[in-house]
């Protein structure tokens, strides 16, 4: 629940800071919406394998007669399911609070499903590597925050050119390829730094 | 007869230090290994090395004479370690656990059965979070009657627990070894197991 929360107050908090104009909203309304998905998933990434680590239940993962990526997929399904999935339900509410068209709405949902799977699964390698250590939510942002820039400006500039009435197949395109591209290899690299972080 | 689980010349470290050089042992079926040694004199090291959680600095585990880093997989589905914290999920009841166990392990017995042998079925269905650390350490017990596995690694297992489940699990270690499985134990405690053969491994002396 509280990746959603977090994710509409970052956005009712900017018309308030910047300007309330329409025209305004609008010019900034793409941005506002990716970046603050980003923040909220970076939010919710620490407990991915937190509790897992303390427990001692991701030594026993890690020893099964499983592949551990195979374990690490699962898991990262389950994640996206219960932080970033909520996020595209809600997601319309921003679209027009933001006052862009209608039309956008679609679009905006689109960009979250085909950019979140990347986002949970290029943070998930953050964690998997600061996992071991107290407090490594700043180390985390630190390391991940920076990689989510493709993600960010693909996912705002298609939204931003729904508004305008332009083609979105090219951005959407590339949300895809990127969400792909981190579902098939960051599994086996979240694997390994998992078993580096417990030797 | 060939050895169940063969090291030579292992040489463990933490960190920086190095723990323990030169080890070499064998374990075979019907065999208890204990090893005993003062605080931080590499105990659960050697316990996690040869878990496969942490790599040996050098030297060789052989598994039935093959080395374990070429048949990993093999080695894993035959070796269960139980570590120091209980890996029992406080958010799940003592049913669920061994339900997840049971699936990521491969099990041979129901895991309600499980429960009743270790004597905790009564709690089953209580969440994980409500029972006492005794009580989560059966949990966590359990799986050595959930699944096959010949070889037994645990780092203090009887840590916790009553009079009655030290008994109990003296019994299971017993049975385990009379079938030809062997297990691998650092204890502090004094550990009679019948008839089976308990070497013991000293560390930290040299």
């Amino acid at each position: 629940m509280n990746p959603v929360v977090f994710f509409l107050l970052i956005a009712a908090l900017f018309p308030l800071a910047v300007s309330i104009a329409p025209e305004n909203l609008r010019a900034i309304g793409p941005g506002v919406f990716w970046v603050a998905a980003v923040l909220a998933s970076v939010l919710s990434m620490e407990q991915l394998f937190r509790s897992d680590f303390d427990d001692g239940t991701l030594e026993q993962f890690a020893i099964a007669p499983q592949a551990l990526s195979v374990v690490v997929l699962a898991k990262l399904f389950a994640h996206w399911l219960v932080t970033a999935l909520p996020l595209i339900f809600v997601s319309p509410l921003l679209v027009l609070l933001y006052q862009l068209p209608v039309s956008s709405v679609a679009v905006a949902l689109l960009t979250l499903a085909a950019g979140t799977p990347a986002i949970t699964a290029t943070g998930a390698l953050g964690v998997a590597l600061t996992v071991s250590v107290r407090r490594g939510g700043v180390l985390l942002s630190l390391l991940v925050l920076p990689l989510y820039v493709p993600v960010l400006i693909f996912g705002a500039s298609a939204i931003d050119q729904a508004a305008h009435n332009l083609p979105v197949q090219g951005p959407l395109l590339f949300l895809m390829a990127l969400s792909v591209l981190s579902i098939s290899l960051m599994p086996w690299a979240i694997a390994a730094a998992l078993r580096i972080t417990l030797e | 007869m060939t050895s169940m689980l063969r090291i030579e010349k292992l040489t463990i470290s933490r960190g920086e230090r190095t723990l323990a050089t030169d080890l070499n042992f064998q374990v075979n079926p019907g065999d208890a290994l204990v090893t005993e040694g003062p605080n931080g004199s590499g105990k659960t090291t050697l316990l996690r090395t040869l878990a496969t959680l942490s790599p040996p600095l050098s030297g060789t585990i052989y598994w039935q004479d093959h080395e374990i880093s070429d048949i990993t997989e093999v080695y894993r589905s035959k070796m269960l370690f139980l570590g120091h914290i209980p890996a029992v999920k406080l958010d799940l009841t003592p049913l669920e656990n061994l339900k997840v166990y049971a699936r990521l392990a491969g099990a041979v017995t129901e895991p309600s059965a499980a429960l009743e042998r270790m004597g905790i079925q009564r709690y089953a269905a209580i969440l994980c979070r409500h029972l006492s650390a005794g009580q989560l350490r059966r949990v966590a017990l359990a799986r050595l009657v959930l699944t096959a596995a010949p070889l037994w690694i645990l780092d203090e297992p009887f840590t916790a627990l009553d009079r009655q489940t030290i008994d109990g699990l003296s019994t299971l270690l017993e049975e385990h070894l009379a079938e030809g499985g062997s297990a691998i134990i650092t204890t502090h405690q004094r550990l009679s197991l019948g008839q089976a053969s308990v070497s013991r491994l000293s560390l930290g002396t040299g």
